[in-house]
């Protein structure tokens, strides 16, 4: 997750943070770091340039990035059923 | 501060007609524009419908007497603005102190897109023809050099408002007495960085746009031209002909809410509504017609959409969105959407809301999905919202 | 247009010390070569990193100049936000067509491409203000400030405005000063700005800015001066034609030309371009002093909006500071001054700026 994290921080520009800045289950959205809809669009190419998965539709965006480790679970799942 | 202004002739061209009589037939017919893009050689061709101007730059060049080499956003300029001059037939125009206001959110970026290709590998490389008229005030002085304007020429440039922007601006250029006769609007060429920049958003349609449908899924790019010539009533003499409206009511308000998505409440929407009805003195009942910002995407209309219920609850007047027939046309809309408000009130009739199948659950009205003749069509407001919460409306009345 | 029209206070990001405490530097920045870059503060004082992090450098630029005004004139809200830009943002419109043209239009993202829209500057002051009010940006080649004046003074000649914040703010890049280096606009062996309009050769050196005005109809005290009148005129037929609108300008403003104390003229080291101010120098000017401001910021399309902040600075304290104009005699009781710029020889604009 802590390498989630740094490509969080490099992809959103967020210069001031590092990776210990951010909780595991800390709220990305809204409160929390309090992300907008074009930093959850920012997460979405992130997914597909890092991690090869697609996320076609934009409204499962504030599921899948509610928290780093919604993320990491996504993708851990989404890696698994293509092999 | 002079009393009136008034439009005395309009000029457009977009993916449904090249001139006001092939788009009124097209209105008239249900015809849309949208389709695959022949010209725009992207790779999101066949998976991004996109409504373009069914003419080549060889073609577009032909018909404005501009060169071919030049950018695309100049020729469609060109083209509606020479329409719009001839329509409105002022006798002594070179008498008279004249301007253009044109806007533009691209620019020259239909050829600088390709100068970049071979600038990115080399800087020396890259035809410098290409990239010359880059900047949005370059169109814009290329067309007036034609027309022979000469006393003021200014761009504006505030996204998916501009050409509002830009007819209002030209509106109180005459107001002030600075000048006599304004031609004002817009253009705008699709180019693959609008494209792709709209797809980076995720608000493009992969089928053809919904303006207003409870199912709507985004928004489809177009391109064109529409331009308003604007007269003082001084100039009324010079006009050999009648007037068609005038331009009674126009308000500019901010969103300040994000930086591209409108605010739930549509404050922005509703202030410019608000504040245009104020300056033409009107009330909400009189307003006969709305012709919509309608984007189709999910967050513009349900913005628009509460704005207009909080403003003319419970009595709606009939209300469309013609970009469900011409696609989003950007900085050209508010031009090309102004030239269909005055026409709405020259000619008593109301443009259909395509392909809206189930309303809006959230929202009490509906607008029209039929085409509409003989109506009464007195006021028109005309919504033009864009990113950067730049919101203005337009009210176009009958004499 | 009747009433009077005052610019209450200023703020300028430039290539030289003009923004921070001390708004008059105490010498002037010494550049070598061919292109001038602003010295930029700490954005991190001015603006919440959350805001930042969206912000690009001519965002940063303008919105630090526009809040500093207002700050500086004392005025929470304007009533209208007016910009100009001829560029607009280009360091993100490079970047999203860079990122385009490498991914061949696959996995772009959408930051780049929202903050290049030419309005973000006014867009992103509104939002730090939240302010609803008129928000437009003019996009015109070298009248892009011009244009943001003429709206923000027909405004003030409408009913319900006080207060209108207009300004202008053009940057360069890498990017673009290699491209119009190509044009040949700048100057091919690397120069000293100091000697900038002495240097009789071709081309000038590459400038940018932000500047931005709190206009308003109200007298005050506190008004750093009044801004009497603008004009611009677009494309002479020959070089006679610059002193008869001057003349014509003057004329039209009942001012008597002895009673211009100063001139400010945009002469910016380009041999050919330069005769304009030549001629008008003996033709309408010879009994007046003059200045240059183009050695301090550079040449670029919006330009005269550091002009501007200089003549409001000068007949505010009715004197030409030090760093500026190292040749002029007559330093003090400087009351009036008219700014005679040219952009390319096609854009020409004229403002007449008195002390209150």
């Amino acid at each position: 997750m802590s390498d989630l994290k740094r490509q969080i921080i490099v992809q959103l520009n967020l210069k001031d943070l590092k990776p210990e800045d951010i909780g595991d289950d800390q709220p990305l959205f809204v409160e929390g770091l309090g992300l907008d809809s074009i930093d959850a669009l920012e997460l979405i190419v992130l997914l597909q340039q890092e991690y090869k998965i697609k996320l076609s539709n934009a409204e499962d965006g504030p599921k899948v990035f509610q928290s780093v480790r919604t993320m990491a679970e996504y993708i851990t799942a989404h890696q698994a059923q293509k092999e | 501060m002079s009393a009136s202004v008034l439009i005395a002739g309009i000029g457009v061209i977009s993916a449904i007609g090249n001139n006001i009589a092939e788009s009124l037939d097209a209105l008239e017919s249900g015809r849309a524009g949208m389709g695959d893009m022949h010209w725009l050689d992207s790779f999101h061709h066949g998976k991004l419908p996109v409504a373009e101007v069914n003419l080549n730059n060889k073609q577009l060049s032909g018909l404005s007497g501009l060169p071919p080499t030049i950018s695309r956003t100049a020729l469609l300029s060109m083209i509606a603005a020479k329409e719009a001059l001839a329509d409105a037939s002022i006798e002594n125009f070179h008498q008279l102190r004249t301007g253009f206001i044109s806007a533009n959110t691209v620019g020259g970026m239909d050829k600088t897109e390709n100068f970049f290709k071979f600038f990115l590998s080399d800087h020396g490389k890259g035809r410098l023809r290409d990239i010359i008229h880059h900047e949005c005030g370059s169109a814009s002085e290329l067309v007036a050099g034609q027309l022979g304007i000469r006393n003021y020429i200014s761009t504006i440039s505030t996204a998916c408002s501009s050409s509002a922007n830009a007819i209002f601006f030209a509106a109180r250029l005459i107001k002030h007495n600075l000048l006599d006769v304004v031609i004002a609007g817009g253009t705008d060429a699709l180019t693959k960085f609008t494209l792709n920049g709209f797809n980076t958003l995720m608000i493009l349609d992969q089928e053809y746009c919904k303006p207003f449908d409870e199912n709507r899924k985004g928004l489809n790019l177009g391109e064109g031209a529409g331009y308003v010539v604007l007269v003082s009533e001084r100039v009324l003499s010079s006009l050999k002909k009648n007037p068609y409206c005038s331009l009674s009511g126009y308000y500019n308000a901010n969103d300040a809410y994000h930086q591209t998505a409108s605010s739930p409440a549509g404050t922005g929407s509703l202030m410019a509504m608000k504040g245009a009805l104020k300056q033409s003195g009107l009330s909400p009942a009189d307003i006969s017609y709305i012709n919509l910002h309608g984007t189709g995407t999910q967050n513009n209309d349900i913005s628009e959409g509460t704005a207009i219920k909080e403003l003319f609850n419970p009595s709606y007047p009939k209300m469309s969105s013609t970009k469900s027939f011409t696609g989003h046309t950007l900085g050209a809309s508010g031009g090309i959407e102004a030239v269909f408000s005055v026409l709405a009130i020259r000619h008593g009739i109301i443009y259909p809301n395509l392909r809206l199948t189930t309303p809006m659950k959230e929202l009490p009205f509906v607008p029209e999905t039929k085409f509409l003749k003989n109506e009464k069509v007195i006021h028109v407001l005309s919504n033009s919202f864009g990113f950067g919460g730049n919101c203005s409306s337009l009210i176009f009345s009958k004499l | 247009m009747e009433i009077k029209v005052y610019i209450r206070s200023t703020a300028n990001i430039s290539p030289q010390k003009t923004f921070g405490e001390s708004q008059s530097p105490d010498v002037a920045v010494e550049y070598r070569g061919n292109r001038l870059t602003c010295i930029e503060p700490d954005y991190s004082k001015l603006f919440d990193p959350k805001l930042i992090r969206r912000m690009s450098r001519i965002i940063k630029m303008g919105a630090a100049a526009a809040t500093t005004c207002l700050q500086k004139a004392g005025v929470a809200m304007p009533d209208a936000i007016i910009t100009g830009t001829a560029y607009g943002c280009l360091e993100d419109t490079s970047i999203f067509l860079t990122r385009m043209i490498e991914n061949k239009e696959e996995m772009l993202t959408p930051t780049a491409f929202i903050q290049s829209t030419h309005n973000t500057v006014g867009a992103q002051i509104a939002l730090i203000l939240k302010c609803h009010h008129y928000n437009n940006t003019f996009v015109h080649r070298g009248f892009s400030f011009e244009s943001a004046l003429l709206d923000a003074m027909m405004l003030l000649n409408e009913n319900h405005y006080t207060n209108v914040l207009a300004g202008a703010v053009d940057e360069i890049t890498d990017n673009s000063h290699a491209i119009l280096t190509r044009f040949g606009l700048y100057k091919q062996k690397p120069v000293s700005n100091f000697n900038l309009v002495q240097s009789n050769s071709k081309g000038t050196m590459a400038g940018e800015g932000a500047a931005f005005f709190a206009l308003t109809n109200q007298p005050a005290a506190d008004n750093d001066a009044q801004l009497n009148a603008m004009t611009t005129f677009y494309k002479l037929k020959d070089i006679n034609e610059t002193g008869k609108n001057i003349i014509s300008f003057l004329k039209d403003q009942s001012i008597d030309i002895n009673t211009i104390d100063l001139i400010i003229t945009g002469r910016n080291g380009d041999k050919k371009g330069d005769e304009i101010y030549n001629h008008i120098a003996h033709a309408v000017f010879n009994n007046h002093q003059s200045i240059d401001y183009k050695y301090l910021c550079g040449e670029y399309p919006t330009s005269t909006a550091f002009a501007l902040w200089l003549a409001a600075g000068i007949v505010k304290d009715r004197a030409i500071p030090a760093w500026v104009g190292k040749n002029s005699k007559n330093r003090s009781s400087i009351k009036r001054v008219l700014i005679y710029n040219h952009y390319q020889n096609i854009h020409h604009s004229l403002f007449l700026v008195s002390a209150c």
